[in-house]
C-alpha cells in the first residue's frame, strides 16, 4: 500500500531535473488531465463558460510569470498586449482570411513583437523604473486600439467569426471548450520546459542578482527581451484565443484593470511559479462569480446590493490581494505544497 | 497667440496641481522608498469628504477645507500604520501590489458611499472671468495658483527650517544614520503618508472646484508617474518644476495635436514623453542616480 515514499531521492541528474518528480505525480497528473477531457460531457453552459476563460487567464497569467515572477521585471502592461494579440488575430482574419491555426501564432508573434519593442527601455531601466516604462506601453497601447480605427475598429470594435476547424466552428462553449484545454495543456508545458531549460535559468540569475549574472557571461539584455518576447506571445495568444472565444473586439478589455488582474493573479497564485498562475487564474475569475453568487441571495432582503455590486467586485479584488500580500506572501502554491507535505509526513507531524 | 497664452494659462494651473500631487508622490518615495499607486484614490477621498462637508452640513468652504486637511493627515498617517509598516523589507512588487490593492478598495468604497456621478461644489468663486492683456482667467485658477505656491512654499520652510522636516530629510538620506541618531524613523514613515495624503486631497479639493468631482479623477494617480519621471522619483524641487512642464506640454498637446488625430492627445502624450525621458535621462531632471554596488 505504499503509494508514495516519502521524499524524494534521486539518484541522477536527469532525474532531479524530470517534470515528474515520480511514478504517483505522473498518474495524478495524466488522470486528471483525463477527467478534464471528459468532464464537459457532464457540466452545462454556465460551468463550460467559467472553464473558457479560467483557460485564456491561465495562459496570460503564464506569461506574465515568466517576465515577472521568473525574471524579475514588473509589468503593468499585460492587458494591452493581450489587447494587441486579440487585434492582430481579428485583423489576419478579417484581412487575409488566415485560419485561426495560423493566425493564432501569428497573433502571438506579432504581439512577441510589440512586447519587445517596449521592453527596449529594459536596456537601461530596472525594477520600479521599468515597471513605470511598462505602464506607459499600456496608456500608448491603449490609445492605439481607440485610434487607429482602420486596423481595430475604435471604440465600436472589430469582429470575427468564429474559429473553424476542418468543418467544425467553434461556436459554442462546449466545442471552445476542448480547443481551450489543449491550447492551455501546450502552452502551461511549454512555459514548463523554457523554466528547465538554459533559457529558464538564465532568467531566473537575471532576477536574482544580474550584476552576478552578467560576470558569468550572460548576456543581460538579451534576456531581458527574450523574456519580453516570450510573455507577450503568450499575452498575445491569449488574446488571439480571447478573440476567437467573444467574436466581437472592444478596447475596454484590455485597460489598466486586466494588467492588474493579472499581476494579482500571479500574486495570489505564487510568483515564479507555473503551478501558481494555475492557481490564481482559477481563483481570481471565480472570485466575482462567488460574490455575484452571495449578493444574489441576499439582494432580495437588501435591493441595493444589485446596483452596488461592481463597487463590491472591485473592493473584494482589492481586499483580497492586501489579505494574501500580509498573510500568504508566497501564494495559493505554498498552501498547496504545505498540504501535500501534511499527506507525505501522515501520520508524522513533520 | 492668444489660443497659445490661453493654453499656457491652463497648463500652468493643471501643472500647479499635477505638481502638488506629485510631491505627495515624491514625498512617501523619498522617505520610504515606497511607489504609491494609491495616490490619485487619496485625492479623490480628500475631494469628496469636503464636498460632502461644504453641500450636506452646509459648512463654509474654509471650514470644511481645514477639516478634510486634519482628516486626510490622520488618514494617511493609519494607511501607514495599518498597511505599509508590515511591508517593510518586501520585494518592490508586493508593495505596488498592495497600494493598488488599497486604490482599488478606496474607490470602490467611495463609488459606494457617493455613486459615480460627476458632482460639483457650490459656486465659491465669481463666475466672469478676469481679463489680463486679451487672455480670460477664471478666479478658480488664480485661486489654484495661489494656494499652490503657499503650500508649497510652506513645505520649503518646514523642510529646511523645522525639526521635523530636517528629521524627513535624514530619514531620506540615510536611514540608518537617522536611527542612529535618534530619530524615530518609523514615526517619520507615518508622518510622510500623512502629508502626502493631506496634499493630495489639496490637490483633489482644487480640481474638484475647477471641473467637478467623479471617480475617474483618481487618474490623476496615473499622470503623476510622467511628472515624477521627468523630475526626478526623490526630488521635491523636480515634482514642482515637472508638474508645470507636464501641465503645460499636455495643453498645448491638447489644443495643438487633438485636431488633427480627433482628441485623446492629452492623455497619451506624458506617457510618450516619460518613456523618452526613460530612454535619455532615466533619473530625470533632479533625481539622485543610483549606483550599483555588488
Amino acid at each position: 500500500m505504499n503509494y508514495t515514499n516519502c521524499g524524494e531521492f534521486q539518484t541522477s541528474y536527469e532525474k532531479d531535473a524530470a517534470i515528474f518528480k515520480s511514478l504517483f505525480s505522473k498518474i495524478c497528473i495524466y488522470g486528471f488531465l483525463i477527467s478534464l477531457f471528459v468532464i464537459p460531457f457532464f457540466i452545462d453552459d454556465y460551468f463550460l463558460y467559467l472553464f473558457n476563460i479560467i483557460f485564456i487567464a491561465v495562459i496570460g497569467a503564464v506569461g506574465l510569470n515568466i517576465l515577472t515572477g521568473i525574471t524579475g521585471l514588473i509589468s503593468l502592461g499585460q492587458g494591452a498586449f493581450i489587447g494587441v494579440g486579440a487585434y492582430a488575430a481579428g485583423y489576419l482574419a478579417n484581412q487575409y482570411g488566415l485560419n485561426f491555426i495560423i493566425a493564432i501564432p501569428f497573433a502571438g508573434l506579432i504581439t512577441a513583437i510589440v512586447g519587445m519593442i517596449f521592453g527596449i527601455p529594459s536596456l537601461r531601466l530596472k525594477g520600479l523604473y521599468l515597471s513605470i516604462a511598462t505602464l506607459a506601453a499600456q496608456f500608448i497601447l491603449e490609445f492605439i486600439f481607440i485610434r487607429a480605427e482602420s486596423i481595430t475598429g475604435g471604440v465600436t470594435g472589430l469582429s470575427l467569426d468564429y474559429a473553424k476547424f476542418f468543418n467544425i466552428s467553434l461556436d459554442n462553449d462546449f466545442k471552445f471548450y476542448f480547443f481551450g484545454l489543449s491550447m492551455t495543456i501546450l502552452m502551461v508545458t511549454a512555459a514548463k520546459n523554457i523554466v528547465r531549460t538554459k533559457i529558464g535559468r538564465a532568467f531566473l540569475s537575471v532576477r536574482d542578482n544580474y550584476i552576478a549574472a552578467e560576470a558569468m557571461g550572460i548576456n543581460i539584455f538579451k534576456y531581458k527581451i527574450l523574456s519580453f518576447g516570450i510573455s507577450s506571445f503568450y499575452a498575445g495568444v491569449a488574446g488571439a484565443m480571447w478573440a476567437y472565444y467573444v467574436t466581437i473586439i472592444t478596447p475596454e478589455h484590455f485597460t489598466i484593470g486586466v494588467s492588474i488582474q493579472y499581476l494579482s493573479i500571479i500574486i495570489i497564485g505564487g510568483l515564479g511559479k507555473i503551478l501558481g498562475s494555475i492557481f490564481g487564474a482559477i481563483f481570481i475569475t471565480l472570485l466575482p462569480e462567488v460574490l455575484r453568487f452571495i449578493t444574489d441571495y441576499f439582494t432580495s432582503s437588501y435591493p441595493f446590493l444589485t446596483q452596488a455590486f461592481a463597487s463590491i467586485r472591485e473592493a473584494a479584488f482589492g481586499i483580497v490581494i492586501i489579505i494574501f500580500l500580509l498573510f500568504e506572501p508566497e501564494g495559493l502554491v505554498r498552501r498547496w505544497n504545505l498540504i501535500k507535505a501534511y499527506f507525505k509526513l501522515w501520520p508524522f507531524s513533520y | 497667440m492668444e489660443f497659445f497664452l490661453q493654453l499656457i494659462v491652463a497648463g500652468i494651473v493643471m501643472g500647479s496641481i499635477y505638481a502638488i500631487v506629485a510631491l505627495g508622490f515624491t514625498l512617501i518615495y523619498k522617505s520610504t522608498g515606497v511607489v504609491n499607486f494609491a495616490q490619485g484614490e487619496l485625492l479623490l477621498v480628500g475631494a469628496y469628504i469636503c464636498l460632502h462637508l461644504t453641500v450636506e452640513y452646509r459648512l463654509n468652504f474654509v471650514a470644511s477645507f481645514i477639516i478634510t486637511i486634519l482628516f486626510m493627515f490622520f488618514f494617511g498617517f493609519f494607511i501607514e500604520k495599518i498597511f505599509l509598516r508590515k511591508m517593510i523589507g518586501e520585494p518592490i512588487i508586493s508593495i505596488i501590489m498592495l497600494t493598488i490593492g488599497l486604490s482599488s478598495v478606496f474607490k470602490s468604497v467611495v463609488q459606494l458611499i457617493w455613486g459615480t456621478n460627476t458632482k460639483t461644489f457650490p459656486q465659491i468663486f465669481p463666475e466672469e472671468p478676469l481679463i489680463v492683456g486679451g487672455i480670460s482667467v477664471s478666479y478658480v485658477y488664480i485661486f489654484s495658483i495661489i494656494s499652490v505656491s503657499i503650500f508649497l512654499a510652506l513645505f520649503t520652510v518646514f523642510f529646511k527650517k523645522s525639526k521635523v522636516g530636517i528629521a524627513m530629510r535624514a530619514v531620506a538620506s540615510d536611514q540608518q544614520a537617522a536611527l542612529s541618531m535618534g530619530i524615530d524613523v518609523k514615526r517619520i514613515f507615518a508622518l510622510s503618508w500623512a502629508i502626502a495624503a493631506v496634499v493630495s486631497s489639496v490637490g483633489g479639493i482644487l480640481i474638484g472646484n475647477i471641473n467637478g468631482i467623479n471617480t475617474s479623477l483618481s487618474q490623476f494617480g496615473l499622470k503623476v508617474f510622467p511628472v515624477v519621471i521627468l523630475g526626478g522619483l526623490d526630488s521635491i524641487l523636480g515634482a514642482i518644476v515637472g508638474g508645470l512642464i507636464i501641465g503645460i506640454l499636455e495643453n498645448l498637446a491638447g489644443g495643438y495635436i487633438d485636431p488633427l488625430i480627433g482628441g485623446g492627445a492629452k492623455e497619451v502624450f506624458p506617457f510618450i514623453f516619460m518613456i523618452i525621458i526613460l530612454m535619455i535621462k532615466p533619473y530625470g531632471l533632479f533625481g539622485t542616480v543610483e549606483v550599483e554596488k555588488v
